[in-house]
Order: C-alpha cells, then sequence, then structure tokens
C-alpha cells in the first residue's frame, strides 16, 4: 500500500534543485531553469489543481453565502488528522483525509444547526483534530517533509493513484452541487420561505456539510490543512465583492481559484519552495484588488 | 363583513382546532373559515400562537387536536398555491442574489438540477417585478434593499406560483409608515384583482384597518374572530385577556391599553403591560 502512494513533502523543484546552493533568496521563490522539462513531469499536478480550482470556486459560493469559514478551518483540521493517521499507518492519505473531512463534517452538520452551536461544536472538534494529527505526526518515523507537506501542502509529485482519488472525489462533489444548486441557493438565501415551498431545507444543510467535506479533504491535498480557506472562502469572497448575479458569481470565483491554483502551481514549479505560498498569494492580491474595485464601484453608483 | 357565507368553498376551514407544545395550549376550539378574496387580519400578544398558525397553514405543524382543511385537502408542506412573505429581515451583504433571483426563486427554486432560466421564466420575473414596482430595483443585490424594497420583492417572490392564499407573517414588522402603505396596498390589490386569499399575521391593526374584513385575536389559549368592529371592542377584548382591556377608537386608528403580554402574563399573573398603551404594537407610527 505503501508504495503506491508516495506523500511528496517536497516539489519537483526542489529535487531537481537538490545539490544547488548559494542560490539567494529570490532565487529560491522564483526560478525558471529547465522550466520545460519540468512542465511535463508537472501535468498530473495541473490536472489535480485545475479540479480544486473547479470544486474550490464552486463549493465557496456557498461557505460564503451559508457563513461557514470557521466550519471549513474546523473539518480541514480533521481532514489532517485522517492524513496524519493514513500517513503513519502506511495508508492512502487522501482517503485518510476524506475520512477525517466527512467524521468532522457530519458532526458539524448534525449538531450545529444553528450558528451559535455550530461554531461551539466547530471550536470543540478542532483541537481534537489537531492534537491527534500531532500524535500521529510524532509517532511517524518516515521524512520529516512528509509531516510539513500534510500541514502546508504538497503533492507536486502526484502518483497516479492519488490522481485518480483526487478526479473521483472531484468528480462526485461537482455532480452532487450541481443537482442540489437551486434549491441550496435557496435554502441559502431564504431559509423560511424554502421550507415554506417545500425545499428539504435540514437535509440540504448536511448534504452541503458532507459536500464540503469532501472539497476540503481534497483542498488539503495541495495547499495543506492550515491554508485551505484561500482556495474555499477568498474566491468567492472576491468575487461576491463584484457581483450579486447568480450565474456571473460561481464563474468569477472559479477563474479567481484556477488563476490562484495553476498560477501558483506554475510560479512553484522552478523553486525551491512548496506550493502553498504561492497560492494563498495570488488568492489574496485578488482578494484585495476585488475588494479595491468593489469599493469604487459602490460609491461610482 | 361576514355575510360572505353562500359565497364560494372556504380556501381555509379550520374545526375545533387545538395547538400544544409541551401539554400547554396556545390555542384550541379554533373554528373558522377563510373565504376566496377574504383578508383576515391575526392579531395577539407575542407567543399567542400566530406564527404557529402560519406554520398549520402551510403544513410544517400538525395540530394537537381538531382538524384543518387547507384548498380542500389537509394541508402539505410546499404546495403552489400557497403564497408566503416571512417577517422582515435585514439579509447578509453578501447574499449573492439580486432582486429578480429572489423572485425566480420562488418560481423554480424547489427543482432539482441546473437549468437556465428560460425566456419564459425571465418575462414571468419581469412581470412579477413590475407588478410589485420593483422594476427599478430589479438587478440591485438583496443586501443593499431597503426594508421596504425587500419586503416588495418578497411579495413578487410569494405571488410568482400564482397562488389562491397568501400567507404574511408580520411582514409590516420595521418598515416605516410609507413602506407599510405600499406593502399592503399591494396585498391588498392583490387580493381584490385574483381572489386570493389573505392572512396577515400582524402586531399592529392599524395599518390594515382598512382592508381587513375580519380580525382573529388570539389571547390567553383563547380566541375571538369577526369584523374589526366586534373584536375590537373593550368588552370583547377584557373578557378574552380576563382583565380589563380599553379600546378607544381615534379617528380611523384603535388604540389598545392595557393588553397584557403573554410574557407578562406568565410573570404578574395578567398585570398591564407597562408602557405600551397601544396593546404592543413597536411600531404605532404617527397618527396621520
Amino acid at each position: 500500500m505503501t508504495g503506491s502512494v508516495r506523500p511528496g513533502g517536497c516539489s519537483v523543484g526542489r529535487v531537481l534543485a537538490d545539490g544547488e546552493h548559494d542560490i539567494g533568496i529570490l532565487g529560491q521563490i522564483f526560478g525558471f531553469d529547465h522550466y520545460g522539462e519540468l512542465l511535463a513531469l508537472a501535468q498530473d499536478a495541473l490536472l489535480a489543481g485545475a479540479l480544486l480550482g473547479l470544486v474550490g470556486g464552486l463549493a465557496g459560493v456557498f461557505v460564503v453565502m451559508r457563513d461557514l469559514p470557521f466550519a471549513v478551518h474546523g473539518i480541514s483540521e480533521l481532514s489532517f488528522a485522517g492524513a496524519s493517521a493514513a500517513l503513519f499507518l502506511g495508508m492512502n492519505i487522501v482517503a485518510g483525509s476524506i475520512v477525517g473531512s466527512l467524521v468532522a463534517a457530519g458532526t458539524i452538520g448534525a449538531l450545529g444547526v444553528r450558528a451559535r452551536d455550530r461554531n461551539a461544536v466547530i471550536g470543540i472538534i478542532m483541537p481534537f483534530g489537531l492534537g491527534l494529527g500531532v500524535l500521529f505526526l510524532s509517532l511517524y518515523k518516515g521524512r520529516a517533509a512528509n509531516k510539513f507537506g500534510v500541514l502546508t501542502g504538497q503533492i507536486v509529485a502526484v502518483a497516479t493513484p492519488q490522481t485518480a482519488w483526487l478526479v473521483g472525489t472531484s468528480a462526485v462533489v461537482l455532480v452532487v452541487l450541481a443537482i442540489m444548486w437551486r434549491p441550496l441557493t435557496f435554502a441559502s438565501a431564504d431559509p423560511e420561505v424554502a421550507a415554506a415551498r417545500g425545499v428539504p431545507v435540514r437535509a440540504l444543510s448536511l448534504a452541503f456539510m458532507l459536500v464540503l467535506g469532501l472539497a476540503v479533504a481534497l483542498c488539503v491535498q495541495i495547499v495543506g490543512a492550515l491554508l485551505v480557506l484561500s482556495l474555499l472562502v477568498t474566491p468567492a469572497a472576491a468575487a461576491a465583492r463584484l457581483t450579486a448575479s447568480p450565474v456571473v458569481l460561481p464563474l468569477l470565483s472559479v477563474t479567481f481559484a484556477l488563476v490562484s491554483m495553476e498560477g501558483g502551481l506554475l510560479l512553484a514549479l522552478g523553486s525551491t519552495l512548496p506550493v502553498s505560498p504561492y497560492v494563498t498569494t495570488i488568492s489574496f492580491a485578488i482578494y484585495l484588488g476585488c475588494r479595491l474595485a468593489g469599493a469604487r464601484r459602490t460609491a461610482g453608483a | 363583513m361576514t355575510g360572505r357565507d353562500g359565497s364560494p368553498e372556504p380556501v381555509v376551514s379550520l374545526r375545533g382546532a387545538e395547538l400544544a407544545y409541551d401539554g400547554k395550549a396556545l390555542w384550541r376550539g379554533l373554528t373558522f373559515d377563510v373565504r376566496p378574496g377574504e383578508f383576515l387580519a391575526v392579531l395577539g400578544p407575542n407567543g399567542s400562537g400566530k406564527t404557529s398558525l402560519l406554520r398549520v397553514l402551510l403544513g410544517r405543524q400538525p395540530l394537537t387536536a381538531g382538524s384543518v382543511t387547507v384548498l380542500g385537502g389537509p394541508p402539505h408542506n410546499g404546495s403552489k398555491r400557497i403564497g408566503y412573505v416571512p417577517q422582515h429581515k435585514t439579509l447578509p451583504a453578501v447574499t449573492a442574489l439580486r432582486a429578480r433571483d429572489l423572485v425566480r426563486l420562488g418560481l423554480d427554486g424547489h427543482r432539482w438540477g441546473p437549468r437556465p432560466a428560460s425566456a419564459a421564466t425571465r418575462s414571468r420575473v419581469n412581470e412579477l417585478l413590475e407588478v410589485v414596482g420593483a422594476t427599478v430595483y430589479a438587478d440591485v443585490p438583496l443586501g443593499s434593499l431597503s426594508g421596504g424594497e425587500l419586503q416588495c420583492v418578497r411579495i413578487a417572490q410569494a405571488l410568482a406560483t400564482d397562488p389562491r392564499i397568501l400567507l404574511c407573517d408580520e411582514p409590516l414588522l420595521s418598515l416605516d409608515l410609507h413602506h407599510q402603505r405600499s406593502v399592503t396596498a399591494l396585498v391588498d390589490r392583490r387580493r381584490r384583482s385574483a381572489g386570493t386569499a389573505v392572512v396577515f399575521v400582524t402586531h399592529e391593526i392599524n395599518p390594515v384597518l382598512s382592508m381587513v374584513d375580519r380580525v382573529l385575536y388570539l389571547a390567553r389559549g383563547g380566541f375571538r374572530i369577526g369584523p374589526p368592529d366586534e373584536v375590537m371592542t373593550s368588552a370583547s377584548l377584557s373578557r378574552l385577556y380576563g382583565t380589563r382591556v380599553d379600546v378607544v377608537r381615534v379617528r380611523d386608528r384603535i388604540v389598545v391599553a392595557g393588553a397584557p403580554d403573554e410574557s407578562t402574563v406568565h410573570n404578574h399573573a395578567g398585570g398591564p403591560d407597562n408602557d405600551r398603551p397601544d396593546g404592543g404594537g413597536p411600531s404605532n407610527g404617527a397618527p396621520p
């Protein structure tokens, strides 16, 4: 089992850059040597990145609308615990993080119907998840880079079985989101009227938490448990600054998530650093830009 | 005004209806009909079960005794023939919907699967927005609408499926006088033009006084129903509350003094509500 999954805590770039010395900080951050060859090697990562952009951008629309950023954070910590347990036990890390995510999402969805209860539930399970994760990582005797990777991002060197997991889970998330998009919009914006019109508001709330759990588990793979919010909240929040159209907003959100994700991957490729700082920085820059543009738009209106 | 007997079949009919929570009845023995085009105002102090009555009619809350018929059958959740206008609540500024999108949700928001709006849907939405005079702010994000604008959009949403009953749960709450008038005028116009029955829960009878056919007043587990002139009298409300209540007509307004709020009933055994001369209306508005 261990052989099929390679949790690479380091990027392809870092592998190739091993042995080079004294390249300076800028050289570490931006490097484009052997870029063509690296690009060929990174095809799987780029595909995974595109899927994550799509999933993060779309699920993020509802994370923002339903005020769930804290839930995303809580789920990601249990996802981290699941991934660490899988790492320690030598099992599939993606499967481990998915199991952790779903347990967290199911708990939050079932116990935290009202926002106030929900935040308390999240605040309680989050440190527990982190503690479990730390435990398994401390027990794990493998490479230190693997440990770091679970928290802050990894898998530019995605092995094929892992890509299959990513594609399969993304497909599930996208299909379920498409099916429940409209009733979920109704239930999120206007729960009372939606319930009066026969929309199963509670069931949808739980279903979305589970979908969100899967989305978080996916994002943890590339940006790491600590930085998941940059894919699941920032792009949609940025888009919401520019438009309230239910068609344009998800498109913008996906575009922002894709630009952050793929831009981050492409920049990280030639450098010696992990992907996550690039992704989070681009994502944040887009948000700032949208905030400024949104403020100008409101002032001009 | 009860002389609508002999007109078409009632759209809502309750017989000996009772709703109790934990053994305590909100109301019992509730028996009345609502006929097409009728405007029924539901009044009563907080906790008297006004909203619960709407939930019963929506099929979201079963009775504990008695029977209820809505449009000829038992109420069922999600009926297209019932429009529902909730209390005004400020929506979060990030709500990613515009006025027209909220109206469209009233048409097809309960359907599964992705589907872009058809030309028919779009024109129906435009038509509804025009009916409530919301065309000018059709593309404004919901978070940026004023309270009155939002309630007009909600009425458009409730009318989307061309309902035969309109259930309104304190739609005037926190609106200023001007917007109270425009919202009530919309509701009144609808029931006159389409014969839609209106069940209008309100804290405050004055904004709708000129339109209501009958008042259902719920308090202390009992009720009074009839034209405003019969129900909104000192004798009638004093009997209902079991304490002295004064009802005064000042020009075209009704002022209720001394009606205890339900919460104070428990605490002070029926003592009059302190500084609430109008009997519980938070926004009485200035006399004209």
